[in-house]
């Protein structure tokens, strides 16, 4: 049995008031709850403060390069079926650099838990635009305000047929732990979007502007997929939190014939088993 | 003089010379003759000018060459273009109903290709009623290619039929105009040969050497490597997985890799270049990795399906900061086979990036080889076991040889495995610390000592104390080693050192031999002499001469032996 003390770990370089703490302790919460064992959870990460937790929870790692967390995620599932799969990054590593890959990797549905922490704007390079930041936002690169619309995380996942879409907010940990647990639990790629403030680079999302107008919708058949768009679609004075859809289809593990049975990465070999494969050319 | 037959099969794209030199060179190979098959083809699945040699030698052919015995033309093009190496005592195959011969060519045979196939039902067959010519002129028996057309159509109803009536009737059109006017050269007794290409070699060598996962993105000359390792994977338990582009290749790659399985990714120049951070990653995580560059003429798209050995250097300093690696190549079918398994031998013990050089002319290239050992064929994971390893386990222990004890995600009860691509700690932890980043950068490249101890010193082919030595590396080896043979016959005391392993360049045997060589070359695909660069830079020690070529094409014997005439 694990306390949910039992997966933190490291000394932690966020800043104060930063919503990484709340998912970081929400996490172990959940983890702890559905009684995983740290050796058989894989975080993957790309870079960015948010994918500093890998470091900050007591699992294994693999904290990788900028926008790369969901590539080695995927390879791991091959590797390793057993594996707990959750890939943690910010807006900037899962919506910006690692776009084509969020793409791909919902088209795919791995069965891997995506959690974003989505504070609309990059921190660890001190505060540009993110692909989430609002229109007007203003920075030091984006210094007459940010131009473009921005990206819709939540309506791009439901266009793509996504299993299993959600946001949450720092602020609702509870609903926050819930909606992690079912994600992990999810059999498929499970996108969760997780609003957090960033209190030193973003002085306009901050928690209190997203308390002011996160809302629980009623949800009332979690597989209408024109409903889910509908509520993915609602952003400014209400933020709908829930979990938009739900709705599993047939994973990417699943149409692999060569992971049936044990773990490929604890099968033994002998080369020699394979040495008919040359009769096909004589 | 050696007997042999010399046959090119032309037309345009998509017109099947691939399925007449298929059928009838594994039926030779199956007779027992020896040969190699080269393919010079367009960037285009249509229209174009596309080629194939097939040249059938005593003993072990090991380059095309430019003369023509039999000229299968399935367009005019084909014969404007190769008549003038045709021989004089050659042959035409062409089809009267497709385009006529000039009136003074008097090598034609005339066999009505679509028309045939069409009565035999369906043109497609046109390829089959070619091969049937070809048997005739080269006076052999059909038996062999029917016994093959009936396991390539096992399941396919009427087809064999079908085939074997196109195929007869090449035949009996051919016999009326020429039969067995060409020497077919003595057979190989020596046991049964495999008819293989350079990618399917190296697809098997990753099945034999344990390889689970193939991620990667189709890109010529190293797509038949993906093709190949796809259509096992119905058989075996490997899995393929097509990226979405080449950044997600090798990081899906080394996930797999970390989580336990022997993973490689495949590509040429331009893939390549985007899996460079990649590349840096494995470095810095200690990840084993197989990559496999197939190189073909740069720079950004050049010539896709032409050769070239210009991505040597890259090869070697690819990816950002200093990090320990090795550089295999293929030189042979024969050889790559082993090489490749070294390739994922070295990755594993060294936990470090392993790039495996290929390129169009080895990739694309069939010979007739012995059979693979698979006895030879080694697998050792080197992991941490259970009891061998310090608790709490961390994955970047310091030790003397540089090389931590590698423990699997899940392996262990209560041990968790974490790597970082930020600088490190012994556990993983993301430092800064001036001191620790010393300790663990001196870690990493400590195991380049280890790895320069296991690279091979190159191949030493014929006079053992040579006055001209040729320097190669990599899918020049069968052409240098035919130029060898031709220029010892003429009296010459000539060698070739050859590398299969170059980095960490082995520098004994050059530190022996050059030196003491009156004359000496180096011989490469590429405009710079890359190769030769790297040589100076490591023992201080210049080639004479560089033989360069970039057009796009393999070197043939020819030229090499002319360039050394006019050198020595």
């Amino acid at each position: 049995m694990y306390k949910a003390e039992d997966y933190l770990a490291g000394e932690i370089a966020w800043c104060p008031g930063c919503g990484n703490f709340s998912i970081r302790e929400t996490l172990s919460e959940a983890l702890a709850e559905l009684e995983l064992a740290p050796h058989d959870i894989l975080i993957c990460s790309g870079i960015g403060q948010a994918a500093k937790i890998a470091h900050y929870i007591n699992a294994n790692g693999f904290n990788g390069l900028h926008g790369r967390a969901l590539p080695p995620a995927l390879g791991a599932r091959v590797a390793n079926k057993n594996l707990k799969v959750i890939v943690e990054s910010g807006d900037g590593d899962s919506y910006g650099e690692g776009g084509n890959h969020l793409i791909h990797n919902i088209r795919r549905n791995p069965d891997i838990a995506h959690f974003v922490h989505n504070n609309q704007i990059y921190g660890l390079t001190k505060g540009q635009a993110s692909p989430t930041s609002d229109q007007g936002m203003e920075t030091g690169v984006q210094v007459e305000g940010v131009s473009v619309p921005p990206l819709n995380p939540l309506s791009l996942a439901l266009a793509l047929n996504a299993g299993f879409v959600a946001r949450c907010f720092t602020g609702e940990k509870e609903h926050l732990r819930e909606t992690m647990k079912a994600a992990i639990n999810f059999e498929g790629y499970a996108l969760v979007d997780i609003l957090q403030p960033c209190p030193s680079f973003n002085k306009v999302n901050t928690h209190g502007w997203y308390k002011n107008r996160v809302y629980f919708p009623e949800i009332e058949d979690p597989q209408d997929w024109s409903a889910a768009m509908e509520l993915s679609r609602q952003w400014g004075d209400k933020i709908p939190l829930g979990i938009f859809y739900n709705k599993p289809r047939s994973t990417f593990e699943a149409s692999l014939g060569a992971l049936e049975g044990e773990p490929l990465a604890f099968r033994s070999f002998d080369p020699q088993s394979v040495a008919g494969a040359q009769d096909e050319f004589f | 003089m050696k007997m042999e037959v010399n046959i090119v099969v032309g037309g345009a794209a998509g017109q099947g010379m691939d399925t007449v030199m298929n059928l009838l060179g594994k039926a030779l190979v199956r007779e027992g003759y020896g040969l190699i098959y080269s393919k010079d083809y367009m960037s285009r699945v249509r229209g174009g000018h596309n080629f194939s040699r097939l040249r059938i030698a005593e003993g072990k052919p090991w380059s095309p060459v430019e003369s023509i015995d039999v000229l299968v033309a399935l367009n005019e093009e084909t014969y404007e273009i190769h008549h003038e190496n045709l021989d004089s005592s050659g042959k035409v195959i062409f089809d009267p109903g497709e385009f006529s011969l000039p009136e003074e060519e008097s090598r034609g045979i005339p066999v009505e290709l679509e028309d045939l196939a069409k009565e035999a039902g369906g043109k497609v067959m046109a390829n089959t009623v070619a091969v049937g010519a070809l048997l005739v002129l080269l006076g052999l028996e059909s038996g062999t290619v029917e016994e093959l057309l009936k396991e390539t159509f096992a399941d396919k109803e009427g087809m064999v039929e079908k085939n074997i009536k196109a195929l007869k009737a090449g035949m009996d059109t051919a016999s009326r105009h020429c039969s067995a006017c060409f020497s077919m050269p003595q057979k190989d007794e020596d046991g049964k040969k495999l008819f293989i290409d350079g990618n399917q070699v190296l697809g098997m060598a990753a099945l034999a050497s344990g390889c689970r996962f193939l991620s990667a993105y189709p890109m010529t000359p190293s797509t038949g490597v993906m093709n190949y390792l796809a259509a096992k994977s119905r058989d075996y338990p490997v899995v393929v997985e097509q990226a979405e582009d080449e950044i997600a290749a090798i990081n899906m790659a080394l996930g797999a890799s970390y989580a336990g399985v022997r993973a490689m990714t495949s590509t040429s120049g331009g893939g390549f270049s985007l899996m460079v951070e990649g590349l840096s990653l494995a470095g810095m995580i200690e990840q084993p990795l197989v990559i496999i560059l197939a190189m073909r003429p740069g720079p950004a798209t050049g010539l896709p399906t032409r050769t070239e050995q210009g991505d040597l250097e890259y090869a070697i300093h690819s990816g950002h900061g200093e990090f320990p690696r090795a550089v295999l190549a293929a030189s042979s079918h024969e050889d790559a086979f082993y090489r490749l398994n070294k390739a994922f031998e070295l990755a594993d013990r060294y936990q470090t990036p392993v790039i495996f050089l290929s390129d169009q002319n080895y990739a694309d290239t069939h010979r007739s080889v012995e059979p693979f050992d698979f006895s030879r064929v080694s697998y050792n994971r080197h992991l941490a076991e259970e009891g061998q390893y310090e608790k709490p386990y961390k994955r970047y222990r310091v030790t003397e040889s540089g090389i931590s004890p590698r423990a699997l995600p899940g392996q262990f009860e209560d041990e968790v495995v974490l790597v970082d691509s930020d600088e490190h700690d012994e556990k993983g932890n993301i430092i800064e610390g001036a001191e620790q980043r010393t300790t663990m950068v001196d870690k990493r490249m400590r195991k380049l000592a280890g790895l320069a101890g296991e690279m091979d010193e190159p191949d030493l082919y014929g006079e053992p104390n040579p006055a001209t030595l040729l320097i190669g590396f990599g899918s020049t080896y069968g052409v240098l080693r035919e130029a060898v043979d031709a220029l010892s016959e003429s009296g010459m005391k000539i060698a070739m050192l050859h590398f299969s392993d170059i980095w960490p360049l082995p520098v004994k045997r050059l530190n022996e031999m050059l030196a003491d060589a009156e004359k000496s070359f180096c011989v490469e695909n590429n405009s710079t002499g890359q190769f030769a660069s790297i040589i100076r830079r490591e023992t201080g020690l210049s080639t004479d001469h560089l033989i360069l070529k970039y057009n796009g094409r393999p070197f043939t014997a020819r030229e090499i032996i002319a360039e050394v005439e006019n050198n020595v």
